[in-house]
């Protein structure tokens, strides 16, 4: 294996689901910690991906996670078909939350999504188009 | 107790008992047990002393290292140190001094209540707190079976650690003191023994985390001394010493939320019981706690130390016992201020990740054996059923990686094979991925 390739995974994250919320992200916390990577990027990754898969339960009636792992980084794609952000910039925002009411009160939805997986991904990209889904790639560098 | 050892452990395996039925693998909460040859073996690098695998055996297979008082004789004065689990081991009792002047029947000279020193370390954790503002959520060195948890599998919350003594050593740098000034004797020709509750704290003894050496002469075990104590007991309550010097924080130390009450805020988390220390480590990492809080307690044992592995009493009758006991006494005994003995209570050593879980030594490597590590669990049935010696088939694969294990033991698809003339691994031998 040469270090361009990589390994590959597949999480289905299904919609409602907050009782198994967190285990793909857990998951993956497990893999990187047998394999070397700092315990600084180990906590980016499952923060910013347990970000994710709350939102894409809270707003996107689920998708799919696709993770790859290089010698040097961990690339997350995390895809959903939900109803797409109108305003990305506003999204972005600390505290801005468009969240269902019976979802605040199970403690999510603060916000703090989006702006959270952001501030824990070295690179962060999305795209969302109404009513088509959105598409979020985060990168997380290992310190060698 | 001999010098330290790296991977010391108490609990260890009476080969002659053990018929391999491999209950114990499924129990163990690292993963550190496997059967191999009819005999169940304990992996030591990941082995925490945590006494599960002593409270599921049926066979009485599993047994735990710790002294008997014959270690004792060579000691010019002796003191013993009794934990507030021991008090809820006996029926019937009001008073603790009754336990405390037994002690000195059976042949100690003096006690010195681990509940003393736990309120003094309560007010230097209250103090810690208050002069460290930031949000750093606290969490106890108390149990060592949970601080050596996280030095194995949370690297991230190393730093999370209350950087301080647990009662018992500092319970024996004071009594130490004490009896020098009492006796006038050298230091080391005092004998101080601890009446352990469990094994992990005897491991603590012998193989120390955030300090260099311990303080702790002798650990012996509280089903071995109860007996003892029983016959001294009913002259004790005769006339029962002065010797108490905890209320109810130093007392309910032996109780799951009794360190964190002692710290005198309500913003805590305190779990026992080794699957909910796990399950709150795990939300801790992730920082899935969207609440305020400032520490955590958490004891491996249910209940508390009442339900540490060497004790005699059902965890819960225990508990209602202390609870019995502790009512009447006043909030604590022993202040800083005004102890007569000092000592230092900060750990004096970093507690640092021993990383045995990795699957290579490069981020490379890891990759690889990752990749083989993903083929293999394909194969694999998936029944996690221990018939090859390991508790799940993801174990089996990561032992078979790490050179310690052997895919082809997996009984399932033995009998696939004897059966069916199936070969499962032919593809992955192929491609030389095994
Ligand atoms: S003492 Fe605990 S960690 Fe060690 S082998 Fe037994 S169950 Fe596993
Ligand atoms: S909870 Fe107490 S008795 Fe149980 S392992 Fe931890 S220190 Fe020992």
């Amino acid at each position: 294996m040469n270090s361009n390739d990589s390994l590959h995974f597949q999480y289905v994250v299904s919609k409602d689901d907050f009782t198994h919320a967190g285990s793909a992200s857990s998951d993956v916390k497990n893999k990187l910690k047998m394999m070397n990577v700092d315990a600084a990027a180990v906590r980016k990754v499952s923060i910013a991906m347990y970000e994710g898969e709350i939102n894409m339960i809270i707003h996107a009636y689920g998708g799919t996670i696709d993770v790859d792992i290089y010698e040097d980084r961990i690339v997350m794609c995390l895809k959903d078909t939900g109803p797409g952000i109108a305003n990305i910039e506003e999204a972005m925002q600390e505290g801005f939350s468009t969240a269902p009411a019976d979802v605040i009160n199970l403690g999510f939805g603060a916000g703090m999504g989006l702006p959270n997986m952001r501030n824990n991904s070295d690179e962060f990209n999305i795209e969302s188009e109404v009513g088509v889904g959105t598409t979020v790639t985060m990168t997380v560098y290992f310190s060698s | 107790m001999p010098d330290n050892q790296k991977f010391f452990h108490s609990v260890y395996l009476d080969t002659d008992k053990c018929c391999g039925c491999i209950t114990c693998i499924k129990t163990c909460p690292t993963q550190a047990i496997r059967v191999r040859n009819g005999k169940a073996h304990i992996i030591k690098e990941f082995c925490i002393d945590c006494g599960e695998c002593i409270r599921h055996c049926p066979h009485y297979a599993k047994q735990a290292r710790f002294d008997h008082m014959d270690a004792l004789e060579n000691y010019k004065y002796k003191v013993a140190l009794p934990p507030p689990s021991l008090y809820g081991q006996f029926n019937h009792l009001d008073d603790i001094n009754i336990i405390l002047t037994a002690l000195t029947m059976i042949g100690f000279d003096d006690v010195f209540e681990v509940g003393a020193a736990a309120e003094l370390v309560s007010a230097e954790t209250r103090k810690y707190i208050a002069e460290h503002e930031e949000p750093r959520i606290l969490i106890s060195t108390a149990c060592p079976t949970v601080t050596r948890l996280i030095r194995i599998r949370f690297p991230e919350l190393l730093d999370n650690l209350l950087p301080l003594k647990p009662p018992v050593e500092v319970a024996a740098e004071l009594a130490r003191q004490r009896a020098v000034e009492k006796t006038g004797l050298k230091p080391e020709e005092i004998g101080i023994a601890f009446i352990s509750p469990c094994p992990s704290k005897v491991t603590a003894v012998r193989d120390p985390l955030g300090i260099t050496n311990s303080s702790i002469d002798v650990v012996l075990a509280t089903k071995e001394i109860y007996p003892l104590m029983l016959s001294a007991m009913k002259e004790a309550k005769n006339n029962p010493m002065e010797y108490c010097l905890s209320g109810k924080i130093g007392v309910g130390w032996g109780l799951t939320g009794g360190e964190a009450a002692g710290i005198l805020l309500d913003n805590y988390i305190a779990a026992d019981g080794i699957e909910n220390v796990v399950r709150v480590l795990e939300d801790l990492e992730d920082e899935k706690f969207q609440m305020d809080i400032r520490f955590v307690e958490l004891n491996a044992c249910p209940g508390g130390c009442v339900g540490g592995v060497l004790n005699v009493e059902n965890p819960f009758a225990a508990s209602s016992k202390l609870k019995h006991l502790k009512k009447y006494l006043p909030v604590a005994l022993s202040h800083p201020e005004d102890f007569p003995q000092k000592t230092d209570i900060a750990l004096t050593d970093e507690i640092t990740y021993e990383p045995v879980y990795m699957l290579g030594t490069s981020m490379l490597e890891s990759i690889n054996n990752m990749v083989r590590l993903e083929k293999i669990m394909r194969v694999l049935p998936g029944l996690d059923c221990g018939g090859c010696g390991a508790p799940t088939c993801k174990a089996l694969a990561e032992d078979h990686i790490r050179g310690k294990g052997d895919v082809h033991s997996c009984t399932e698809l033995l009998r696939r094979y004897y059966l069916y003339g199936e070969d499962a691994f032919e593809e992955l031998e192929e491609e030389n991925s095994l």
